[in-house]
């Protein structure tokens, strides 16, 4: 679905259904160098299990037209101004990698809009190292290939993702380079000086009173279980949940990490209608 | 070593897709025979037709042995999904028929395999889709050929039996500047000799049957979707490829575009076309090229060094009238060929025997080591006459466009000594000539 925000457009899936805003809502926010699609199985699980889903595609990535937003900050506030033209009240955010500081920011920003967090892949300060940003900046296709080898723990997924006969990192490779292709103004560079330059973490962390769920990969090379002491101490109150898998956790292990988004959602609703 | 880097081909060969059994640790790949999968729960019956969770609910769709073929043919050819199919021929009707219904039209090189000739020529025109045939070489007539309704370029990596060398690079710029995918045949190269997304292509399929498979045993074909097409884009721009970005009714309504950014093809291909038609691979047969593709590189070495010590002994021979070969510089794809095929050009090709049609007789039945049936890519050394064989059907004047004489001979060279294979040549080519 395409929603207007401030006269441009934004594109949301919708997990296979039409979006009802009455249902408890579910806001899946992709990564840096991707989109929507990297939550293909959780979120028409969701849309077919009694929640609205919206899962966008941030500005300049995927079918969201360019410019990229340069700041998590103003990705926040972006993604306010989504739920609110699609009639949310209030949702359940689900944010992977640069995602999930997106979700943070905006669980800070208006706290009475968020239900609840799931930080997926996430870690507190995100700093990317010079040499990958230097390398985003001027060789984006190394770029790609070196953060889809970081991000992938195995090359044999079992299930593969989407589904049988896909090739986990080859799809993950394509996606990026698809970006790359959609919007030539340097998308993973700006994604990652966004990342890196985000600062508000850790005040927003203690600001959260929502419930958050924790997914990390036991085997995330990018965002490593040991560099979340921050934002975990910061947030106590937050289950964590580990999955076998590197920093594609979603495509890597798309079953676990469904069933510990189920567990939560339905922790805090009760079972959907 | 510096920065990360991808698996090589050799490991990807062994481990893509492939892990030890989770349930026994058997380390080789089994063999799941079995027709269908049990459910969890209903609700996980339910997610699993609605492609809400991955897995298996049946082997027409999908199975786990078949699963591992596909996964490592996707990472072999640095694709995104791989379909395994009951032959070549289903890989190629099943990409075609994905995005090509009544009223389209394919534009395809005349350099093709006799069989994929017949498919587009007589059995898909009688279902409505209509195809031109160009010289692959001139790039002005597939320019010229392509239609509002056309839906694909169509080609092999190397034409059977000449050996053209399809023009990738050229081809493929030339579809996607009218929105339109390049789809090659990529079964005399393999992954080893050639990759065809790195190179434009955007949809390949194989006969596994063929080198992949390697031994001459099982039927087989793979479909694999590169991930390089904007199915999207091209929608939005010309309105073609509706079957990924609309709602596809018999799936629940599903726009496989939005589903999958660059995996829509693989999924409405699998979700349809094997769905429905039903070509699939048997595990057994997935099995059998699995097992293949784990000494891929090996062999693909080996069987390029006899080819070339083959066509050494051939070019001195006095029965030989001309030897047919992108590494010769009598060929007239030469040039491209060390371009696109900087490892060798494979291990199938033609030669032209001096005298007539008995000449070529006589030396057929005189091979001992090279047997004569039709096929390629078998780790035995083969030998077929295309023009009463493969390419039977095809019109004299297509024959003779395509570069076949009533003489040519084609060679698929194997894996044995190249003294043994020398000799066993030397001897045929010495009857050929006795009778003359």
């Amino acid at each position: 679905m395409i929603l207007d925000i401030q006269g441009k457009a934004a594109y949301c899936y919708s997990g296979g259904k039409k979006f009802d805003p009455q249902l408890p809502t579910v806001v899946f926010i992709h990564g840096a160098q991707n989109d929507h699609s990297v939550w293909g199985l959780q979120s028409r699980w969701f849309a077919h299990h009694g929640y609205g889903v919206l899962a966008v595609d941030l500005p300049g990535h995927g079918r969201t037209p360019a410019p990229a937003l340069d700041s998590v900050e103003a990705m926040a506030d972006w993604l306010l101004a989504v739920l609110e033209a699609a009639g949310v009240r209030k949702a359940l955010l689900v944010g992977h990698s640069m995602g999930s500081l997106i979700a943070l920011e905006a669980a800070q920003r208006a706290p009475a809009k968020v239900r609840a967090l799931a930080m997926l892949g996430t870690t507190y300060p995100m700093k990317v190292s010079g040499e990958l940003l230097a390398t985003a900046r001027d060789d984006e296709g190394t770029a790609i290939d070196m953060v889809n080898i970081w991000s992938h723990s195995t090359i044999a997924h079992k299930p593969s993702s989407p589904g049988p006969g896909f090739s986990v990192m080859g799809g993950a490779r394509r996606l990026m380079q698809r970006m790359s292709a959609i919007n030539p103004g340097q998308l993973f560079f700006t994604d990652f000086s966004a990342c890196n330059a985000y600062a508000n973490g850790e005040a927003a962390a203690r600001s959260v009173r929502c419930p958050v769920l924790f997914i990390f990969g036991s085997k995330d090379m990018m965002t490593p279980a040991r560099s979340t002491k921050l934002l975990t101490g910061a947030i106590a109150h937050g289950k964590v949940v580990q999955v076998d898998a590197g920093h594609s956790l979603m495509s890597e292990q798309p079953d676990a990490v469904l069933d510990a988004l189920d567990a939560f959602a339905l922790s805090l609703e009760g079972p959907a209608a | 070593m510096s920065g990360p880097r991808y698996p090589g081909f050799d490991t990807l060969s062994l481990h893509a897709g492939a892990a030890p059994d989770p349930a026994t640790g058997a380390r080789a790949t089994p063999i799941h025979f079995t027709s269908s999968f049990a459910f969890r729960d209903s609700d996980h019956a339910a997610s699993l037709f609605n492609m809400e969770r991955s897995g298996h609910v049946y082997s027409r769709i999908s199975n786990p042995t078949n699963a591992v073929l596909e996964e490592r043919i996707a990472a072999l050819e640095g694709g995104v999904a791989g379909i395994a199919t009951a032959s070549g021929q289903a890989a190629m009707h099943l990409g075609l028929s994905t995005i090509a219904g009544a009223g389209s039209h394919i534009v395809a090189s005349r350099a093709l395999y006799g069989g994929s000739h017949n498919l587009l020529a007589y059995t898909l025109k009688r279902f409505g889709i209509e195809t031109t045939f160009v010289d692959p070489r001139d790039l002005d007539a597939w320019r010229a050929a392509i239609r509002p309704e056309t839906k694909v370029l169509f080609g092999e990596t190397l034409g059977n039996p000449g050996l053209d060398v399809l023009d990738i690079p050229r081809i493929s710029a030339l579809a996607h500047e009218h929105d339109l995918p390049l789809m090659v045949d990529a079964t005399f190269t393999t992954p080893w000799l050639l990759r065809p997304f790195d190179l434009g292509a955007d949809l390949v399929f194989h006969s596994a049957t063929k080198f992949l498979c390697g031994h001459g045993t099982a039927i087989g074909g793979l479909l694999v979707d590169g991930g390089t097409f904007d199915w999207q884009a091209a929608y939005a721009r010309s309105g073609r490829f509706a079957e990924l970005c609309e709602p596809y009714e018999g799936f629940h309504g599903m726009v496989f575009a939005e589903e999958s950014t660059v995996g829509a093809f693989a999924l409405r291909a699998r979700r349809e076309g094997l769905r429905d038609f039903g070509a699939v691979m048997s595990p057994h047969n997935a099995f059998a090229v699995l097992q293949g593709i784990e000494t891929l590189g090996l062999r693909m070495d080996r069987h390029v060094a006899n080819t070339r010590r083959v066509i050494e002994f051939l070019l001195a021979n006095p029965a030989v009238a001309s030897v047919s070969y992108p590494e010769l510089d009598t060929h007239p794809d030469h040039a491209l060929a060390k371009t696109l095929l900087p490892k060798g050009c494979g291990a199938v090709f033609t030669f032209n025997l001096k005298g007539d049609r008995a000449a070529g007789r006589r030396f057929v039945d005189a091979l001992k080591v090279f047997s004569h049936l039709a096929n390629v890519g078998d780790a035995k050394s083969l030998v077929i006459h295309p023009a009463s064989t493969t390419h039977f059907r095809v019109p004299p004047e297509q024959l003779a466009a395509s570069g076949i004489t009533e003489g040519t001979m084609r060679l698929s060279v194997g894996l044995e000594d190249a003294d043994d294979l020398i000799d066993d040549l030397a001897r045929a080519l010495k009857a050929a000539l006795k009778g003359a």
